[in-house]
């Protein structure tokens, strides 16, 4: 009977602690998801420079 | 005493796992996202000159803004507004869809901070961005 005593309010300390843990933003991985998704807007992918899409570029004859 | 020591130290090593779980990776790959990414993608061909020409800017809160009207001839100025205002909609839905698409609402906040930094960061030498209320250029 004392053994409960102490085992349940250990339980009901490491589950608050999951949920702890479940509320944590995962700074790092916000910013790998935030780079790639800018890479893919920006279109910065590979390239150097920016692949911009000049319509007037062309005026070779 | 020996069992408690045991529960102790399972208890332990499942947190530490959880812990791993939950910080592991952020879910960006959802149909919403990837219909706002999409079109930003489209928007950004037309954005592109005027981030260049320092008519938009990026702003410290993961916005983009009009910063200089003068750089755009009069009569483009409407559609310029017109590009910034559905820019700064899709931003706004992109940092909500992260936040709902992860089933935590709450961290909007954070995750728009982190894509301010990184867009501020990424922007191409000669674009202006906002840092402590000024505008730079880089």
């Amino acid at each position: 009977m004392k053994k409960i005593r102490i085992v349940v309010p250990l339980m009901a300390l490491a589950l608050s602690a999951c949920v702890t843990i479940n509320i944590y933003f995962p700074a790092a991985a916000a910013e790998k998801a935030a780079d790639k998704i800018i890479d893919e807007v920006w279109q910065t992918q590979k390239a150097d420079k920016p692949a911009e899409n000049q319509p007037a570029a062309k005026e070779a004859k | 005493m020996n069992a408690l020591i045991k529960f102790f130290v399972a208890m332990v090593a499942l947190t530490a796992a959880l812990n791993v779980f939950a910080a592991a990776d952020l879910e960006v790959n959802t149909p919403g996202v990837n219909a706002i990414k999409q079109s930003m993608q489209a928007r950004h061909t037309q954005l592109a000159a005027h981030y260049a020409s320092g008519a938009v800017g990026l702003t410290a809160d993961g916005l983009i803004a009009l910063r200089d009207a003068g750089a755009v001839p009069l009569a483009q100025r409407q559609a310029v507004n017109a590009l910034v205002a559905a820019e700064n909609q899709d931003r706004n839905a992109l940092y909500a869809e992260i936040a709902n698409a992860n089933g935590h609402p709450e961290w909007q906040a954070e995750i728009r901070s982190t894509f301010a930094q990184r867009w501020i960061q990424r922007a191409q030498p000669g674009w202006w961005v906002q840092g402590d209320g000024t505008w730079k250029q880089k």
